[in-house]
């Protein structure tokens, strides 16, 4: 009934002999918040950079917003929102001319980035921040700003890769319902994490293991599947499994 | 509390061994500049194609045309009429013609005779590469003319580069260059790169004291940097020719003076600089840009503005420069450049402390 | 005696107050926790006890010495690991053991009784540059470095930060087997889940400490109704919640949400009253040191 919005068949990238992902297949509905867990060295990375064309994969096929991963990475690129950890904005600029520049980027004209940003700024409730240069923002804020921009264009997908590292646990938590509230707007979040709790947001998880997917649920269907209270159980058990490191 | 300082020298010199692109290009570029400055980038002339017009073709002409004919930088073209200079300088024919009075030999006679009178010989030079121009007039006049009072004009030059070879004046220049570039550099970047990693941190906590992490780190770069001198000086002797008649061991020393005086210099860099990046731009804009510009690498310290002459005057490479020049072409010994030991001396001294004193053993 | 002691500490960067008049001790042996995230000042705390920078304001001492006074002496007897994992990339596991070894005047196997446990693990890679390993080995390497002069005093600045779930545990079990040896550990993170793994622990933010005490006695000190909430659509839920009587606040908590009540609050009330809210229900809950956390960040 719903839309899928990304889908991965057989996806392998291997380097030289080392198999990074191996043979990953799972699809994401449309405005779905999709947990893409796994210990470090997993696979996490290179899958994710697949899926956002900035690699091409070894074997296998994707598609993200209806775009092969293999043959149209550089419309991918258009249709999706990348946010990570340590890239976020520039900090040398204001809030306004980032929102700009990354409008410009994408190619949105001068008059749709503007109403765009406007919107924008006053949902975080920052307009009165408009021209304050990024660099003097908190950290909490400036993760919720570069989510924010990260929507700018409004992406089919938005692929979040450990947005909520080190910030403390209130703006973790308002970070969190701004993801809540693009996916009700039908927004398709692609989220790694090292924070278990923010598993049990997801409305479903992926774990992989040595490039494979060796769970993929709900997080109460893992729980349940694992006779276990908590995610993190259910990632430590899995985990342990490892047999590679990174 | 006793540590091993040898752990600390073998520790910074398995840094530089296992980093072998940054070592090839260290010892490469030394190579690549003394070829390049020896033979292919030179401000000299060569093989200047040159026509002559003599009216009377006398024997005092025939015998200045001769020394020109002979000469490896110019290449006679023949005797031309006076109506043909325009049109084989603009088809590029030649790139100069020497027009000589028809009284020539006359006036020559008379002035050797002593008559203050000056024999006239019109040079008309393709100008369009200036450089070549101001070389080809300076040159030709030198071949040219056999007066006395002229010659001594150029008899500095001649006397002690008498194949007028211009590599001979830049080795020393370049030595100076690449020791800095060499230690001044690679040390600043090595200290800074501990500051960035975060391991300066973990040292600092350590009983260690800030002395001896610099001292070990000076070391390798030290070999590293006496390797790169003793392939310098190989090729100098023995590509380019330069006669190093003032003896190596004088040079030798100069030059691990000098090495000192880079070390201390990048150390200097590393008390600034909190980035490798950082480290990079002061070593190579900061540091190699006066050093080319004002030490008398490439221009003649005489010919600079009075501003820079006296700017000059802080930059080692100049005193460096100075010192090796004469030990390496005028064949002086180590004492009669002792001035220039003095100052470089002073300087290695008042670097070490400054930086010494600078090199924080907080973060702040 | 007191391992370490701070004062009244106040330390800023141009208008930035990293630390603002900070004080509490630790006591000889225990494993302490500085809980809170990036920009609390851990970092700044943990510079000022390795004498690596002088407090602004205000005095300490560890192992009973001045900071400022006799920061050499110190040196000599704290370990100390700072966020990133401060290894020699190019060097081998074994040659920064070595290494670290030597700039203490010490030999490895002199320490080898304490690194043992940990290095033991890394030793089958003893020959690999420390820059190819994993997050969890880099880990290992850079803690067995930090002790291989037997400190009195570790300093572990964000051992776990950016390592996975499996790793953080199997480390926090080396930081339990190493206070059995008697040395006092200070260590600080960003996940409020590792906090029970503290024998004390101070939650810090903005430069303040929020509040200092075991992880037990903190979330006892939460004297406010804590429930859980659940339903079919969570996100809606938090807007519906929200605005109920009695209601304090209510924010996500993985699988539910905490809903933090007054005492006017009544669990019964609220079931009837969001009744044709799909799949609602509420339960109490018991506070962790997150939920404390919380309570204490908000004005």
């Amino acid at each position: 009934m719903s839309e899928i919005v990304i889908s991965v068949r057989n996806l392998t990238k291997k380097f030289g002999r080392f198999t990074a992902v191996d043979n990953i297949s799972f699809d994401v509905e449309k405005g779905e918040i999709f947990g893409f867990l796994g210990a470090n060295g997993a696979g996490k990375t290179t899958a994710m950079r697949m899926l956002c064309g900035l690699s091409f994969p070894t074997s296998g096929n994707g598609s993200v917003a209806g775009f092969d991963v293999m043959t149209e990475a550089e419309e991918i690129k258009c249709h999706i929102g990348y946010m990570s950890q340590r890239f976020s904005l520039y900090n040398d600029l204001t809030i306004w001319e980032n929102m700009m520049l990354f409008a410009g980027i994408y190619g949105m004209s001068k008059k749709e980035s503007e109403q765009r940003a406007l919107w924008l700024l006053d949902r975080l409730q920052f307009m009165s921040e408009k021209d304050t240069m990024v660099g003097s923002l908190p950290l909490g804020w400036k993760q919720k700003l570069s989510f924010v921009i990260a929507t700018i264009h409004k992406p089919e997908v938005i692929f979040l890769d450990e947005p909520t590292g080190g910030v403390d646990p209130i703006t973790r938590r308002q970070f969190w319902e701004l993801i809540y509230e693009e996916a009700a707007a039908g927004t398709t979040i692609f989220v790694t994490t090292h924070y278990m709790d923010e598993a049990e947001y997801c409305s479903r998880v992926s774990i992989m293991v040595d490039g494979k997917i060796e769970a993929l649920d709900t997080p109460q269907a893992l729980k349940k599947q694992f006779g276990v209270v908590s995610m993190d159980e259910v990632f430590r058990t899995l985990a342990r499994r490892a047999k590679r490191g990174d | 509390m006793k540590q091993n300082f040898g752990s600390f020298v073998k520790k910074e010199s398995l840094h530089i061994l296992r980093d072998t692109r940054t070592m090839l290009v260290v010892m490469l570029i030394p190579v690549v500049l003394m070829v390049l400055f020896g033979f292919a980038i030179s401000t000299e002339v060569n093989n200047i194609p040159v026509a002559v017009v003599a009216p009377n073709r006398t024997d005092g002409v025939e015998k200045a045309v001769d020394r020109l004919a002979h000469n490896e930088y110019f290449s006679f073209k023949g005797y031309i009429s006076a109506t043909e200079i325009d049109e084989q300088l603009r088809t590029g024919k030649v790139s100069a013609v020497v027009v000589f009075d028809a009284d020539f030999d006359k006036k020559l006679a008379q002035q050797q005779a002593g008559v203050p009178i000056t024999p006239a010989i019109q040079l008309i030079v393709d100008a369009s590469n200036v450089n070549t121009a101001n070389s080809s007039v300076a040159y030709m006049q030198g071949i040219l003319l056999g007066t006395a009072s002229q010659q001594a004009m150029f008899e500095t030059r001649m006397l002690f580069n008498p194949q007028m070879k211009s590599a001979y004046n830049f080795v020393p220049g370049i030595m100076g260059f690449i020791f800095i570039l060499v230690c001044a550099m690679m040390t600043s970047v090595s200290i800074v790169r501990e500051k960035e990693v975060g391991t300066m941190e973990v040292l600092l906590v350590s009983p260690v004291r800030p002395v001896k992490i610099i001292f070990a780190k000076m070391i390798p770069y030290f070999g590293i940097s006496f390797v790169v001198l003793v392939v310098m000086l190989v090729l100098a002797r023995f590509l380019l020719d330069v006669p190093m008649s003032g003896g190596v061991w004088g040079i030798l020393a100069v030059s691990i003076l000098y090495l000192l005086l880079a070390l201390s210099l990048g150390l200097l860099v590393s008390t600034i600089a909190q980035t490798q990046l950082v480290a990079l731009l002061v070593s190579a804009v900061v540091m190699m840009m006066p050093i080319m510009m004002l030490s008398g690498m490439m221009f003649p310290i005489e010919n600079l503005p009075d501003f820079f002459k006296v700017v000059s005057h802080i930059i080692p490479a100049r005193w460096y420069n100075d010192a090796i020049r004469k030990m390496m072409i005028q064949g002086v010994s180590i004492v009669d450049v002792w001035h220039d030991v003095v100052i470089l001396v002073g300087m290695t001294v008042l670097l070490i402390t400054v930086s010494l004193k600078k090199f924080n053993d907080k973060l702040e | 005696m007191n391992a370490i002691e701070i004062k009244n500490i106040s330390k800023s960067y141009g208008e930035l107050k990293a630390l603002d008049n900070v004080s509490f001790e630790v006591k000889k042996g225990e494993l302490f926790g500085l809980i809170g995230p990036d920009g609390a000042g851990k970092t700044t705390l943990f510079r000022l006890l390795t004498t690596l920078i002088n407090p602004d304001a205000g005095s300490a001492t560890v192992d009973g010495l001045d900071i400022m006074k006799d920061y050499r002496e110190i040196r000599t007897r704290v370990g100390y690991m700072p966020g990133r994992f401060s290894l020699y990339p190019d060097l081998s596991v074994e040659e920064n053991l070595q290494f670290f070894a030597a700039i203490f005047g010490v030999t490895v196997e002199q320490s080898y009784h304490l690194v043992a446990p940990i290095y033991k693990q890394i030793e089958p890679f003893k020959t690999r540059r420390a820059g190819k390993l994993s997050g969890g080995m880099k880990q290992k390497l850079a803690l067995s470095c930090a002790l291989i002069h037997c400190p009195s005093v570790l300093f572990l600045d964000e051992p776990t930060t950016g390592v996975d779930a499996v790793s953080r545990s199997e480390f926090w079990d080396m930081l339990s087997n190493l206070k059995k040896q008697g040395i006092t550990i200070l260590v600080s993170t960003p996940y409020m889940d590792e906090a029970s793994r503290c024998d004390r622990i101070a939650l810090m933010n903005e430069g303040r400490i929020l509040g200092i005490d075991t992880p037990e006695n903190m979330v006892k000190a939460f004297d406010l109704p804590l429930y859980g909430v659940k339903a079919k659509n969570m996100f809606a839920l938090l807007e519906v919640v929200r605005k109920q009587l009695g209601v304090l606040n209510c924010y996500p908590f993985g699988e539910m949400h905490h809903l933090v009540a007054d005492a006017s609050f009544n669990a019964e009330e609220m079931k009837k009253t969001l009744a044709n809210v799909d799949g609602f229900c509420i339960e109490p809950v018991v506070p962790t040191i997150e939920d404390m956390f919380i309570k204490l960040m908000k004005p």
